[in-house]
């Protein structure tokens, strides 16, 4: 089957559910999207579908559709996406396992709401798991990063 | 680094042939033999003389021993070299070194001994001294029990200092300059007339040099990193996804593996049916290893799938195996003859206690899990010589010796590498998951294995916080703490996690009773004694260890005393408290939260007070009750750490331990149910989530006579001071955790 993932185009052959993750990760060796607990409890292996965050442990590569943009295609380090600018700025990584997925939710969040409310952030964030606790940051960065994008 | 104009470049490019390996410096003024273990793996015509810089034509590494498990140990331990170095620390490349001996932790032994933190007796200093001559001694190479700043404080700097020192001497053999006419800034070394010589420049003249011991630490006001907001090294890899972890490692032909054990901790197979696994896709080989099975594969979902196919027949689990048992058999423990410790006996609780109106309570807290966000994993690799190993761990040194007597390789040809870990929480001081892929590396050889742990067998095959129980009795006197005499009874985690790593665990285990036996109170007759329940599942340190749950025991019970006598508990702690640094937090977080003021119907804050890894901790919780449950509004902290080396992170690992600590207490439990685990994933065993996170309001205090770290003290005071609030806003009072199993929360 053929999947786009970071503007390229691959051809894989995998069985029809296995999951996204798993043939980002093993197959076209595009380790930023993480496992963390397989039944999309944690979301450290959210990745975006056609700009809108997925749970890439859940997605069965059969069932892919859009184009995929994993955390190497969200920004790198010379070019920095926004979201991932503020989380820098602001230093919330600690262990920074689940941050790949943190930023890829911000990052679709913020697409689709640009003025969102603090209550609409924690909504938007909940479903991620940090078991550091850079809560309090993670909060802090998606407002920081949500004016920085207002502003570009 | 950018190039400078220099004028030893013609000499540097003669010189360049040796250098292409490296020249390291550093050392340890603590006198003390030991050989440089860079020198090992240096090819020829290359030089190294210390263990903590390496200089090549690449540019400057700094080796960071102790191991990054989120708490920015790498990042700080760079900073601390860097600071006498006189380099950008953002310049240079980290390492973590080989296993070592000369990394020894001098620190971390004395946790294990009944000094209390705050104590200056000459058996104290004697005792702590013991703790630094067994730690090298051992070699124990180990990360833990917050000691990564005070442990590497002085040797990391005096190795930075020693390196920039030894540069300035091969500059002035090189230039005929005077040591008084030569500087350093950043990674050179300045002329009088302002022309540089880059360090790397003066590598391989400096390693014919002997390492210049006499050196002088800069004054902490001529820093420029120390004690100012720092930029940790791994923040922008981390954000971007260009981190790898142990979990990342690609190598040439390497494989994918699983395993799966019985889930009945102990229980060993008895026989295994791999028919149905061996033909699904990408199934290369399904193995036995002690205790399960493993699966080599392709890819790790395929070895996932594969690993459920296999039927296993287990056998029993040879532990009590219902947690209800679990804690009758902590219960039965609190008697005269598993008495462990009474490092706390003063004044005369027994008659004390004699005609007072007694106050009883009794505490239960769960089996926890560590959990670490990256599932355990590991990469290894073993031909007939030597076996190379890949993995976050906190342990390389018994990791190397454990993985020797496995395969009857010779510890020298075990090559452990230690990888940036995705959390620990403790989970890394166990090498169990790495025996495992050793297991299977022994039957394939020369071939590079990545075996990755599902979640779920994460989850039932941790090796827990233990249990514990505790029974309290007090009195109060003229609206004043009067008596206080708390028992405890837990398993012991020194017995368990010794015996792995195949060391004797002598005397009481302080763990059981650290956090309460060593609190800075002057109550008339104060007591705290220590029950140690036979050992049950194997068990092992989870952040903060013993004071992890005896923050809990102690604090709540603290409140209910305190309320009983009708005082406020700030005020009656202040009272009580004689150790400085510690009235100072608590005076502190009284400011920080308006203690006292009235925060409205339905509202309450709880106090809690822990010194743990000496490090006094003090926080209040507020809380509102509403319809739908308890929502937890603020936090307040105020730690001392003696000298705060980095205001960002030492927040971030405030708040960080304050969120573990009050998500666990909220909802997290490990039960077990025929020796099994009941909770096997995050569904189960939530922790808190970022809507209910707190505004967690951080101060660092600098009254401490020692410089100390903050990666596990704030963990302790969290649940208690939750429990606390709760009680204030409610007026009920919840004696076991998690909290949930009594109360909702948002």
């Amino acid at each position: 089957m053929k999947l786009t993932v970071n503007g390229k185009t691959h051809e894989v052959d995998v069985e029809d559910d296995m999951p996204l993750l798993w043939v980002l990760r093993d197959e076209l060796g595009i380790t930023g999207p993480k496992y963390g607990c397989g039944i999309a409890q944690c979301g450290a292996c959210t990745v975006h579908e056609d700009g809108v965050a997925v749970r890439s442990c859940q997605l069965a590569a059969g069932d892919v559709v859009g184009e995929i943009t994993t955390i190497e295609g969200l920004g790198t380090p010379n070019t920095l996406h926004a979201v991932q600018e503020a989380w820098i700025d602001l230093q919330v990584a600690q262990c920074g396992y689940c941050q790949a997925g943190q930023i890829m939710q911000a990052a679709s969040f913020l697409d689709l709401n640009s003025e969102p409310t603090d209550d609409q952030i924690d909504a938007a964030m909940s479903g991620n798991l940090c078991r550091c606790g850079s809560y309090p940051r993670i909060r802090e960065a998606v407002k920081s990063a949500a004016t920085k994008l207002r502003r570009v | 680094m950018g190039r400078v104009k220099t004028i030893a470049r013609r000499s540097f490019l003669i010189g360049s042939a040796a250098i292409a390996g490296g020249v390291a410096f550093g050392t340890y003024l603590y006198k003390r033999e030991g050989e440089n273990p860079l020198l090992a793996d240096l090819k020829p015509g290359e030089t190294a003389i210390t263990p903590y810089v390496k200089i090549d034509a690449q540019g400057i590494t700094l080796i960071t021993p102790r191991a990054d498990v989120g708490q920015g140990a790498w990042s700080m331990q760079a900073h601390m070299i860097a600071e006498e170095l006189d380099i950008d620390p953002a310049t240079a490349i980290l390492s973590s070194g080989p296993a070592s001996a000369i990394y020894y932790n001098g620190v971390v032994g004395a946790e294990a001994m009944p000094i209390a933190a705050t104590s200056d007796t000459i058996l104290a200093r004697t005792g702590r001294g013991a703790a630094d001559v067994m730690g090298k001694l051992m070699g124990l190479h180990i990360t833990g029990g917050s000691s990564t700043v005070p442990d590497m404080y002085d040797r990391l700097r005096m190795a930075g200092a020693v390196a920039r020192e030894t540069l300035i001497r091969a500059a002035m053999k090189q230039t005929g300059l005077p040591r008084n006419q030569l500087s350093t800034e950043n990674g050179c070394v300045v002329l009088p007339d302002g022309l540089k010589i880059e360090y790397l420049d003066l590598a391989v003249a400096a390693a014919d040099i002997k390492p210049v011991q006499d050196v002088t630490l800069r004054d902490p006001s001529q820093w420029r990193y120390l004690t100012k907001p720092q930029k940790r090294t791994d923040m922008v890899a981390k954000s971007t996804g260009t981190l790898t972890y142990g979990i990342d490692m690609v190598m040439d032909g390497m494989v994918y593996a699983t395993t799966r054990t019985n889930p009945a901790i102990g229980g060993g197979i008895i026989g295994f049916d791999a028919e149905a696994a061996q033909t699904m896709r990408g199934v290369r080989d399904v193995l036995p290893i002690s205790g399960g099975i493993a699966v080599v594969a392709d890819n790790t979902w395929r070895a996932f799938q594969a690993a459920q196919a296999v039927e296993c027949d287990w056998g029993p689990s040879p532990y009590i195996g219902n947690t209800d048992e679990q804690f009758d058999a902590v219960a039965n423990s609190m008697t005269d003859d598993h008495q462990d410790s009474r490092f706390k006996d003063e004044g005369d609780v027994t008659a004390a206690l004699d005609g007072a109106k007694v106050i009883e309570a009794e505490y239960r807290i769960p089996y926890l899990a560590h959990a670490p966000l990256e599932p355990l994993s590991v990469v290894v690799k073993m031909t007939d010589t030597r076996l190379d190993i890949w993995t976050g761990t906190q342990i390389p040194r018994f990791v190397q010796a454990n993985m020797a007597k496995l395969t009857g390789l010779d510890a020298d040809n075990i090559h452990v590498h230690v990888i940036m870990s995705g959390g620990s929480f403790g989970r890394r001081l166990e090498d169990d998951y790495i025996a495992q892929a050793v297991e299977i590396a022994m039957q394939l050889p020369d071939t590079p294995i990545k075996m990755i742990w599902q979640r779920e067998e994460d989850f039932t095959h941790d090796f827990p916080r233990p249990l514990a129980m505790a029974r309290a009795k007090g009195a109060v006197k003229f609206g004043a703490l009067d008596v206080f005499d708390l028992s405890i009874a837990a398993p012991s985690v020194a017995e368990s996690s010794l015996a792995r790593l195949g060391q004797p665990a002598i005397g009481p285990d302080v763990a059981i009773v650290a956090g309460a036996w060593d609190q800075p109170f002057a109550i008339p007759n104060y007591r705290v004694t220590g029950y140690r329940t036979p050992a049950m599942v194997p068990i092992s340190s989870w952040r903060s260890v013993g004071a992890s749950g005896n923050g809990f025991l102690h604090e709540s019970f603290m409140d209910e005393l305190c309320h009983v006598a009708g005082v406020d508990p700030l005020k009656e702690r202040l009272r009580l408290c004689w150790h400085d640094p510690s009235r100072k937090v608590l005076e502190a977080v009284g400011e920080m939260s308006d203690w006292g003021s009235d925060l409205g119907p339905n509202r309450g804050r709880g106090l809690a007070f822990t010194l743990a890894f000496g490090v006094p901790v003090a926080e209040v919780v507020e809380v509102t009750s509403t319809d739908d449950g308890i929502r937890i509004d603020k936090v307040f902290v105020a730690a001392d750490v003696g000298r705060v080396l980095d205001h960002m992170n030492f927040e971030a690992q405030v708040q960080g331990g304050v969120i573990f600590g009050l998500g666990h207490a909220m909802n997290c439990e490990l039960t077990y149910q025929d020796g099994v685990a009941e909770q096997d994933n995050f569904h189960a065993y939530e922790g808190m989530r970022l809507y209910q996170t707190p505004q967690i309001i951080v101060r660092g205090l600098e009254n401490g006579d020692k410089i100390r770290g903050i990666g596990e003290p704030a963990v302790p005071p969290a649940a208690p001071a939750l429990a606390n609030a709760i009680f204030a806003a409610t007026g009920q009072r919840i004696r076991e955790l998690p909290l949930s199993k009594s109360i909702d929360f948002v």
